[in-house]
């Protein structure tokens, strides 16, 4: 039984973004710069988020604020916290993003790059550049290798998944728990056959931890993250119209083959940059995108920029807790994330299975 | 539009065989035909959805030489089954029927096209509520209206009237005849022969992929005809008012109505 609305007037809802979705997105944008200051002010060398500020407007030429009054201030933070918290910014944009880009792709809300193992697959060729010591392209080649095993993966998953234009929830989860296993087992063999200095650089991948960042690594994740972004946002609408079915969107104008082809590539690129440097962080592309769901709509042109934005907050967020949380001690952020990520896709996956899905 | 040979294989038996079909400016086609005849595949050949072999033409190009958009712009689809996999508004998903006008003059239309398609499908009152709380039938009614909301000179409609009551049975094809009034083509996959007697033009019977009949309802719904296509005796009778055919299938007598 549905009480039907009674709406008088025949309003019609404009194509324009909304008073509500414009609030989000500035919202989420100024809740990172102030999660951002404060992350990069906190760990062993405290600096008050002003002076974090006044530290960057200087450096911007600017000669306005505080600068850090600690001993060390200036150098904690510009060689160690704030490559960390971009970098962080960066991984975190990404998995928000390319878990809004895939869900829309799959037409499914339980797909993303941790869970159907695009992210393993990317650790796994970043794992065998490591190993096999592929230096060719320098800074890159890690990059290079997890995007390639990222490209890899999300066709196999693409291809095993699909049946008659749509993504069932289970056949996407066994197909992620069958690609989980098999990148798992490449991981573990790679392991077997490298040294020590190996197997620590792996295991660090299978937890997940900004502890490496780097301005270097910063400066290889900024253009993956960058340029996947741009291509998940040029594609929002038509993400939109792939809602209806690959047969309606096909109607309605949309080349599926060339976007499916184009998304493919930009989660590619973004688990890519998530993943090279700072290993498997999971269910941030799972989480952030359905809480925008909630307050925004599925609208993917609000929903890839808020997500990417909400997946940055999470991320920094998570760090900032991982690194001191515990005195002299780091826990791995991918665990954390984990621990909050697992039970809420429990939770999606129960409310999902009931529709066959579908999503309502 | 034009169509002519066309065959579409599906599981090593043609499905559709050889069928010649046209439809003009201004005409209501419907499909008619029992389960299996071919009628739904007909429709996603004429749509450029599977292979076909032979031609099919929508403004004189063959559908394989116009550009994804722009066919977009000509002809417009309603599928069986409406599918969404994410909680858009019935308002948001009649607007996605605009998408292929995106940058083009006719987008200064945008707003006067949805309201009139929710209008005429009835479909305004629930503009914000999410498709998926939507009952069938009015998910069917939004579904026509995005189609509507199109606004191509083709319309392809595959069982329109199927999830919907009396009222918006006829409702969805006194819509179409006045898209017709207006200029445009539409062919739709009917069950109902008496809906299909009453609004089309022409209707197509099909029976295993062969047309049967093709012509005025009046010439093509004969007792004869329909008895041996859908193996089962009908009477036909014309209406008391209007003389457009009544198909009546040809019950036990004796059966009790109860």
């Amino acid at each position: 039984m549905h009480l039907s609305s009674t709406t008088a007037e025949p309003e019609v809802e404009s194509g324009r973004t909304t008073y509500r979705q414009s609030v989000l997105l500035g919202g989420l944008a100024a809740a990172l710069v102030v999660v951002a200051l404060l992350a990069a002010g906190r760990g062993q060398v405290p600096i008050s988020p002003a002076e974090v500020a006044g530290s960057l407007l200087h450096r911007l030429g600017l000669d306005l604020g505080p600068l850090p009054s600690a001993v060390q201030g200036e150098n904690a933070l510009w060689l160690v916290r704030f490559p960390r918290v971009t970098l962080a910014i960066l991984v975190g944009a990404s998995l928000g993003c390319a878990g809004a880009l895939m869900q829309g792709v799959f037409g499914n809300p339980l797909a993303e790059p941790g869970v159907v193992g695009v992210s393993a697959g990317a650790a796994v060729g970043a794992a065998a550049a490591i190993v096999g010591g592929v230096t060719f392209l320098g800074n890159w080649s890690t990059a290079a290798a997890a995007f390639a095993g990222g490209v890899v993966t999300t066709l196999i998953v693409y291809a095993m998944s699909r049946a008659n234009g749509r993504t069932e929830v289970v056949t996407l989860v066994l197909t992620g728990v069958a690609v989980n296993a098999t990148a798992g087992a490449l991981l573990g063999l790679l392991m077997f056959l490298t040294d020590d200095d190996g197997v620590r650089a792996i295991a660090f991948w299978q937890l997940g931890s900004l502890a490496q960042a780097t301005w270097g690594a910063a400066g290889v994740a900024l253009p993956c993250a960058a340029l996947g972004l741009t291509v998940a946002v040029v594609c929002s609408r038509k993400l939109d119209l792939l809602a209806l079915g690959e047969g309606p969107a096909r109607h309605l104008g949309v080349d599926t083959e060339r976007l499916r082809i184009t998304a493919i590539v930009a989660t590619a690129l973004l688990t890519a940059s998530a993943v090279a440097f700072t290993g498997i962080i999971s269910f941030v592309g799972l989480v952030v995108p359905h809480l925008i769901r909630m307050v925004a709509g599925p609208g993917h042109r609000v929903l890839i920029p808020a997500s990417a934005l909400g997946g940055a907050i999470v991320v920094v967020l998570g760090d900032l807790i991982a690194r001191t949380a515990v005195d002299y001690q780091e826990l791995p952020l991918g665990v954390l994330t984990a621990v909050v990520g697992g039970p809420a896709f429990f939770w999606l996956l129960r409310r999902t299975r009931a529709r066959a899905g579908g999503w309502g | 539009m034009r169509a002519s040979g066309v065959r579409v294989q599906l599981g090593g038996r043609y499905v559709v065989d050889g069928v010649d079909l046209h439809a003009d400016a201004g005409e209501l086609i419907a499909l008619v035909g029992p389960n299996g005849a071919g009628k739904s595949t007909l429709l996603a050949a004429l749509a450029g959805d599977v292979r076909a072999e032979g031609l099919v033409e929508i403004a004189g190009l063959p559908i394989g030489r116009h550009r994804p958009a722009e066919l977009a712009r000509l002809r417009a689809v309603l599928p069986q089954k409406a599918v969404l996999s994410f909680p858009f508004t019935a308002g948001e998903v009649v607007r996605m029927g605009r998408a292929p006008w995106a940058g083009r003059p006719e987008r200064a239309e945008d707003e006067a096209a949805v309201a009139e398609a929710m209008r005429q499908t009835e479909t305004t009152g629930f503009a914000r509520r999410p498709f998926p709380a939507l009952s069938g039938g009015e998910q069917a009614r939004v579904a026509l209206a995005r189609v509507l909301a199109q606004r191509t000179p083709l319309l392809l409609l595959d069982e329109p009237t199927a999830a919907l009551d009396l009222r918006h049975q006829e409702l969805v094809l006194s819509t179409a005849r006045e898209r017709t009034r207006a200029g445009a083509a539409v062919v739709v996959v009917l069950h109902d022969l008496g809906l299909a007697a009453a609004y089309a033009d022409r209707v197509y019977l099909l029976a295993a992929g062969k047309v049967r009949g093709a012509g005025p309802p009046a010439e093509i719904f004969t007792e004869e005809l329909l008895s041996e296509v859908y193996q089962h005796e009908v009477e036909v009778l014309p209406h008391p008012a209007g003389g457009a055919p009544l198909v009546i299938p040809r019950r036990l007598p004796g059966v009790p109505a109860q």
